[in-house]
C-alpha cells in the first residue's frame, strides 16, 4: 500500500501551488468584497491548463485522473473556494457528457471546454426540489427531431457565465416512477428561449455565481439529448458520484488553509509574554485540526482513487469523504476563527471568509443530510 | 497512489477473520465475566504464526508488514479486546524492539520462543509517578561486576506474570532524564523480578495488568538492549508502531459495535417497522461508518509508512487519537441502538464501552498524542 501522489499529480500541485500563491491569494479578499466573477482567474487557470486538467488528451485535456484533479482542487482552495469552484464546475458540468455523451458530443463539446474557452454547468435543482431531484418541474417534451423545454432551475452555480449547461428535465408526465421520466440535454446558451435570472446573494463563496435559470419555449435538437430518453436521473446521481470527491477535496483545502493561517498565526500572537503556540489550550486545538485534516484527506484521496480504480462502491467512498471533509472544514474553519480571536472576526483577516466559504460544502452536491441517508442504506443492507 | 491490499494482506485478513469468529468470538463472554487470561487462545494463535507476525523468517516469525499486523488486531479486536492487547502488546512493543535493536546473540535467544509463543513479551516503562512524563523513571540500573542491579517499580505492565520476557526501561544516569534511560531485557524467572496482583479493572479484564517490582535485579551486560542511554529512543520507537496496535484494537471494536448494531436494528421492530427504517438510527450508523472508514485509512497510512522506512511517529499519533475517540463514540452509540438491551451484559455492547475507554489511556494518553502531534507540527 502506498499512499504517495505519482509524478504528475505532484507536478500539477507544485504548478498550481505556485500560480495561486502569486495571482489567486492577493485577489481572494477582493473577490469576497465585489462578488464578481473572477474572468481574470478564469483566464489564468486556462492559460496554464488548470481547466484542462478534468479532460482525457483525446479531448484535448492535460489528465482525467479524478485523483488528479482533487489535488489540483485542494491546492486552489487553500487560497479561495470561490476560485477552486471555477474548475470544479468546469468538471462537474463536463461529468455527465463525458459519462454518457455519443462520441459526436464529446467531440463537440469537451474540446473547447477542456480549453477553457468555454465554460460548462450543470442543472439539476429546482425551487421545489432540491434533495428531492426526482421531484423537478422543468419539461422537455418532443416534437419530432426537437424537444421544447419549459421550465427553471435555481442555485445552479456558475450558471450565469456557462456556455455549455447540462439541464435535467422531465420527458414523460405519465410514469409512476417519477425518477425514471428525467432525461438529460445538453442546453447552449446562445440557443432562444434560455434566459439567466437573477444572482443569489451568498454567505460565502460570493465570486461564484449563483444563478436562476430560465427555459421558456427553448427548442433544443435531438442530437442534444444525453444518453436515452428517461436516463437522466440515474445519470445525475452518476454524476455527483463523481464529483463528490471534488467538494470533499474543496472542504480541504478550506480547511487546510485556515489551519496554516491559524498556525502562523498563533506563532506570531503574543500574550503572557510569549507565543499563544506556547499554550496547551491552543496546541491541543491546533493537533485536533491536524488530526481531522489527516482524516479528511484521507478519505478524500481514497474517493479519488476509487474512481480512478473504477471500485464498486464509489457512492458510498464518495459520500463518505463530502460528508466528513465537509463537516471537517466547519470546524476547522471556527476554530481558525477562535484562535484568531477578535481579529478573525475582521474582514481584515481571511478567517472568517473561509469559515463562510466552509459552510457550503456542507450543503452543496447533496447536503450532507442526504450523505448519510446514502451511507446507511448501504451500511443497513442485508449482507448476502 | 497504490490503496489495494497485497495478496498476502488479504490472506492474512482471510486467516486472522476466521480465527477470530471460529476460535475467539465463543470465547469473548466468559474471558470477560471470568476475569480469565485466554492461554488458550494464545495457543491457538501461536499455531497459526500469529505471536511472531513481526519477526523475521530467519528467527522463526512470519516476517510480516506493520500493514498485516494491523489487519490481524483490527479482526480479533472485533470479538475481544482483551485477547487482541495481549496479542498487540505481545508482537508490538514486547517484540519489536529485540528485532529492531536487539544483537544477533540477543536475537537468537529470545526471539524464536517469542514467534512461537513459547513465551509472552511484555514492555515495563510507566511507573507509579512517571506516566505521560515517561523521561522522570525512577527506576535504577547500577552497575556490578558483568552486568547491572536494577531497583524501581513498574506500574500499568500488560502481560504481567503471564510474560517470559520483560523490556525494562531503567536509569544508568539518574537525574539525567530522558538520556539517562537504557533499555534491559530480564526474563520472567529471574528472581529479582516480581509482580504484583493483576488490578482489577473497569474492562479489558481477560488482560492481565500489574505491577512489577524489581529488587535487586541482576542482569547481564548481555542483557543490555542497545546502548546505555538508548533507551528512551528505543522506548519512543517501540510506542509508535505499538500506537498502531493500538488503533487497529480501536478500530476492531468500533467495527464490531457497528456490525452488531446493524443486524440488531434490521431485527428490533418498533412502531411497526424496523428500527433500521428510522432516520435517526440511520444517521447514527452513517457517522459510525464514516469514523470507521477514517481510522482504518489512518492506521494503514501509518503502518504503510512504517512499512516503507518512512516517518510515521505524527501518523501514528493521529492515527491512535483518532480511532480511539471514534471507538469511544462508536461503542456508545452502538449500545444506545440496542437500547436496555445494550446495557445488559448478556450482550457485547456493554463490554465493548468499557475495553474502548483503555484505548484512549494507554500507549499514551490521548492528551500525550495531542502533545506529540503539536510538536510535529512544529518541525513542518
Amino acid at each position: 500500500m502506498d499512499f504517495a501522489l505519482n509524478d504528475e499529480q505532484r507536478e500539477i500541485r507544485e504548478m498550481v501551488h505556485d500560480i495561486c500563491l502569486e495571482r489567486v491569494e492577493p485577489r481572494a479578499a477582493q473577490i469576497d468584497e465585489s462578488g464578481e466573477f473572477p474572468w481574470d482567474i478564469k483566464e489564468l487557470f486556462a492559460k496554464h491548463d488548470i481547466l484542462a486538467i478534468p479532460f482525457t488528451p483525446e479531448y484535448g485535456g492535460v489528465s482525467g485522473s479524478a485523483l488528479t484533479l482533487i489535488v489540483a482542487v485542494e491546492e486552489i482552495s487553500k487560497f479561495c473556494a470561490t476560485s477552486s469552484l471555477i474548475l470544479s464546475v468546469q468538471s462537474l458540468g463536463s461529468l455527465p457528457i463525458w459519462l454518457a455523451g455519443s462520441e459526436d458530443q464529446k467531440r463537440k463539446y469537451l474540446p473547447p471546454l477542456a480549453r477553457g474557452e468555454q465554460m460548462a454547468a450543470f442543472a439539476l435543482t429546482e425551487p421545489g426540489s432540491g434533495s428531492d431531484a426526482g421531484g423537478m418541474r422543468t419539461r422537455a417534451i418532443r416534437r419530432g427531431d426537437t424537444y421544447v423545454m419549459n421550465g427553471s432551475k435555481t442555485f445552479i452555480t456558475g450558471g450565469s457565465v456557462a456556455d455549455t449547461i447540462v439541464v435535467f428535465a422531465r420527458t414523460d408526465q405519465n410514469g409512476d416512477a417519477p425518477a425514471r421520466d428525467i432525461s438529460a440535454f445538453i442546453v447552449e446558451k446562445s440557443m432562444p428561449g434560455f434566459k439567466v435570472g437573477k444572482l443569489e446573494k451568498k454567505m460565502g463563496i460570493r465570486g461564484s455565481p449563483t444563478a436562476q435559470l430560465f427555459f421558456e419555449d427553448l427548442a433544443l435538437p435531438a442530437a442534444n439529448r444525453l444518453g436515452n430518453e428517461g436516463e437522466g436521473f440515474k445519470l445525475a446521481m452518476r454524476v455527483l458520484d463523481h464529483s463528490r470527491p471534488g467538494i470533499a477535496a474543496q472542504a480541504l483545502g478550506i480547511a487546510e488553509g485556515a489551519f496554516d493561517l491559524a498556525r502562523r498565526y498563533a506563532r506570531d500572537r503574543r500574550q503572557f509574554g510569549k507565543p499563544i503556540i506556547e499554550f496547551q489550550g491552543i496546541q491541543f486545538m491546533l493537533a485536533d485540526m491536524a488530526t481531522q485534516i489527516e482524516a479528511a484527506r484521507a478519505l478524500t484521496y481514497a474517493s479519488a482513487d476509487a474512481l480512478d480504480r473504477r471500485l464498486p462502491d464509489i457512492n458510498v467512498s464518495s459520500a463518505v469523504a463530502k460528508v466528513f471533509a465537509s463537516d471537517t472544514a466547519m470546524r476547522v474553519t471556527t476554530d481558525a476563527v477562535q484562535i484568531l480571536g477578535g481579529y478573525g472576526y475582521l474582514r481584515d483577516f481571511p478567517a472568517e471568509r473561509m469559515m463562510r466559504d466552509a459552510k457550503i460544502t456542507q450543503i452543496y452536491e447533496g447536503t450532507n443530510e442526504i450523505q448519510r441517508l446514502v451511507i446507511a442504506r448501504e451500511v443497513l443492507k442485508e449482507k448476502g | 497512489m497504490d490503496l489495494a491490499l497485497s495478496p498476502e494482506q488479504q490472506e492474512v485478513r482471510t486467516l486472522a477473520r476466521e480465527f477470530a469468529e471460529r476460535e475467539v468470538k465463543p470465547r469473548a463472554e466468559a474471558i470477560d465475566h471470568n476475569s480469565e487470561f485466554p492461554r488458550d487462545l494464545v495457543d491457538k494463535a501461536a499455531r497459526l504464526g500469529l505471536l511472531g507476525v513481526l519477526v523475521p523468517d530467519a528467527y522463526g516469525g512470519a516476517g510480516l508488514d506493520h500493514l498485516s499486523f494491523a489487519i490481524f488486531v483490527e479482526e480479533v479486536a472485533r470479538f475481544c479486546a482483551s485477547t487482541a492487547v495481549i496479542l498487540d502488546v505481545h508482537n508490538s512493543v514486547g517484540t519489536e524492539p529485540v528485532v529492531l535493536f536487539g544483537s544477533e546473540e540477543q536475537k537468537r535467544r529470545w526471539l524464536p520462543d517469542l514467534a512461537q509463543g513459547k513465551k509472552l513479551a511484555a514492555f515495563a516503562l510507566t511507573e507509579p509517578e512517571a506516566g505521560s512524563d515517561a523521561a522522570h523513571l525512577k527506576t535504577t540500573a547500577t552497575r556490578r561486576d558483568g552486568g547491572y542491579l536494577l531497583n524501581g517499580t513498574k506500574i500499568f505492565i500488560t502481560n504481567a506474570g503471564e510474560a517470559g520476557l520483560y523490556v525494562v526501561m531503567a536509569s544508568t544516569k539518574p537525574g539525567s532524564g530522558a538520556d539517562g534511560i537504557t533499555a534491559f531485557l530480564v526474563g520472567g524467572d529471574n528472581p529479582g523480578l516480581k509482580v504484583g496482583p493483576k488490578f482489577k479493572k473497569m474492562g479489558l479484564n481477560g488482560s492481565a495488568i500489574a505491577e512489577v517490582y524489581l529488587e535487586n535485579c541482576a542482569v547481564d551486560e548481555a542483557d543490555r538492549l542497545g546502548d546505555e542511554g538508548q533507551g528512551f529512543r528505543i522506548a519512543m520507537r517501540a510506542l509508535d508502531s505499538g500506537r498502531i496496535g493500538i488503533s487497529a484494537q480501536a478500530l476492531g471494536l468500533a467495527q464490531g459495535a457497528l456490525d452488531d448494531a446493524v443486524a440488531y436494528a434490521r431485527e428490533r421492530k418498533q412502531f411497526g417497522k424496523p428500527i433500521a427504517e428510522l432516520q435517526t438510527i440511520q444517521n447514527k450508523v452513517a457517522d459510525m461508518a464514516v469514523k470507521i472508514r477514517a481510522a482504518r485509512w489512518m492506521t494503514w497510512k501509518a503502518a504503510a509508512l512504517c512499512d516503507a522506512g518512512l516517518p510515521f511517529t505524527r501518523e501514528a499519533s493521529m492515527a491512535k487519537l483518532f480511532a480511539t475517540d471514534a471507538a469511544m463514540e462508536i461503542t456508545l452509540d452502538a449500545l444506545q441502538v440496542f437500547g436496555g438491551y445494550g446495557y445488559l451484559e448478556e450482550y457485547p455492547m456493554a463490554r465493548r464501552v468499557r475495553d474502548a475507554k483503555a484505548c484512549q489511556i494507554y500507549e499514551g494518553t490521548n492528551q500525550v498524542q495531542r502533545v506529540v502531534i503539536a510538536r510535529e507540527l512544529e518541525r513542518v
